[in-house]
């Protein structure tokens, strides 16, 4: 069921991510949709799940951007296990230590991705520092409202059956 | 715990590799084929190397100690074809000499001056040390008595008892009875020669030891016995030393291969006494 959950919100933020590609300015996206879903998975999971999500939703993205499938994947699965066995070993509940998590998984992510291509690429291309830093700083965000609205989801859930149940007396 | 720490360990390693190997089945090198391709073909090119060594051993023992009974067949088959062949080729051969000889008693016919039958043997020596064969010309063919026999090499012998109508009788000029008057070609010394000598098989006798014979010197039919016609070769000087008495000892060895007659011209008309020539 848990594997499910992560396909369905594998495939949602791939939705969402090419949906919002078409308006980013200069072709550069802020945010990975995908990415903040492994590191979400990861650390809710743990390694497994965080592992398998980075490979899905990693070769996913390779599959669909014309890029050399497996790169994405590598990076995602490696953040993916890296982000599940921090959340296995130490506490991360508290919002500055899931930005943090998101904000350093994105940077490994970055590293590992373009390091590789740099390693593989027909031209040897640079680290672009400012492109992984933006997006580090975007997914840690979007990490941790991701995790402030899920926590929040059920409260919400229960105020309005609530509220449902007072109107119908 | 740690056993789970340990698959999930186990499956990020594995997972890993996929992707590496996935990026490297895509990623071409500087010298052309992909980085997988260059690195599964660097790897398997020793294996196969190392398989293609062991089943070429596997083969090669296989083929050769294990599985013989393909190849006893085989062999079979190949000796049988050997053999085959063998008689083939040695009919092939035996026609072919035979065509050599026909072809030679042809030239033979065209420089005897004489009228000539040519004749086949049929028959070989019925008592040993006789030196007699058989031919398949006789009376009807016009055949008779004492005629000479040669071939293309030289004198053979001559026509012995009476023939019959399809054959006549040959005794060999090497038989211990056999006798043709003969002389050396390049210094005209007369004599005989006889048969049954041995070793070699003919001797000539009554030359002088005055006349000039040395080895090599080539004997011919010099016509004076009535049966040989002048100047047909008969052999070659093997020896001549001074004799005890008034004649040389020679040792003459026959030109013709008495053990492989198969064709011989018959002279059918008989020189006469006074020897005419016989060789144009």
């Amino acid at each position: 069921m848990r594997a499910a959950g992560v396909l369905v919100a594998i495939a949602v933020a791939l939705a969402l991510q090419t949906t919002l590609a078409r308006f980013t300015i200069g072709g550069e996206t802020p945010v990975d949709l995908v990415l903040v879903v492994v590191i979400y998975a990861a650390l809710v999971g743990g390694p497994v799940t965080g592992l398998v999500a980075g490979t899905v939703g990693g070769l996913a993205q390779d599959a669909l951007s014309a890029a050399i499938v497996g790169v994405g994947g590598l990076a995602k699965t490696l953040v993916g296990f890296v982000a599940g066995v921090v959340g296995a070993q130490f506490i991360v509940t508290q919002p500055p230590m899931r930005f943090g998590v998101f904000f350093t998984a994105t940077l490994i992510h970055g590293a590992c991705f373009h390091g590789v291509y740099a390693l593989i690429g027909p031209r040897g291309s640079g680290l672009p520092y400012g492109a992984v830093l933006t997006q580090a700083l975007g997914n840690a965000l979007v990490g941790v409202v991701a995790f402030q609205v899920v926590a929040m989801w059920p409260r919400v859930a229960e105020r309005r059956r609530a509220r449902g149940r007072l109107f119908k007396r | 715990m740690l056993d789970i720490r340990r698959r999930t360990s186990y499956l990020f390693l594995a997972i890993m590799l996929g992707h590496v190997i996935l990026i490297s089945a895509q990623v071409p090198t500087k010298s052309g084929p992909k980085v997988l391709e260059a690195a599964v073909l660097g790897v398997f090119a020793d294996v196969q190397r190392a398989t293609a060594a062991v089943t070429g051993v596997a083969s090669d023992l296989w083929s050769r100690y294990v599985d013989l009974r393909r190849v006893r067949d085989e062999n079979d088959v190949l000796r049988q074809q050997v053999a085959d062949l063998q008689v083939e080729l040695q009919q092939e051969r035996a026609l072919a000499q035979r065509a050599a000889g026909l072809q030679q008693l042809l030239d033979l016919r065209a420089q005897v001056s004489l009228p000539t039958l040519a004749a086949q043997v049929i028959g070989g020596d019925a008592t040993p040390g006789f030196r007699m064969i058989t031919i398949d010309r006789g009376s009807r063919d016009g055949v008779s008595r004492d005629m000479a026999v040669i071939g293309p090499k030289g004198v053979v012998g001559r026509i012995v008892g009476d023939p019959v109508a399809r054959a006549a009788q040959v005794q060999l000029i090497i038989g211990r009875n056999a006798a043709a008057g003969a002389m050396i070609e390049r210094s005209r010394a007369s004599g005989v020669v006889v048969g049954g000598a041995g070793d070699p098989p003919l001797a000539m006798e009554y030359v002088s030891n005055l006349a000039d014979v040395g080895e090599g010197d080539l004997v011919v039919t010099s016509g004076i016995d009535g049966i040989y016609p002048k100047g047909f070769p008969i052999g070659r000087v093997e020896s001549a030393v001074r004799g005890p008495n008034l004649y040389q000892l020679i040792t003459v060895r026959p030109l013709v291969d008495f053990s492989s007659i198969e064709e011989v011209l018959v002279v059918l008309v008989p020189p006469g006494p006074g020897g005419a020539e016989g060789v144009s």
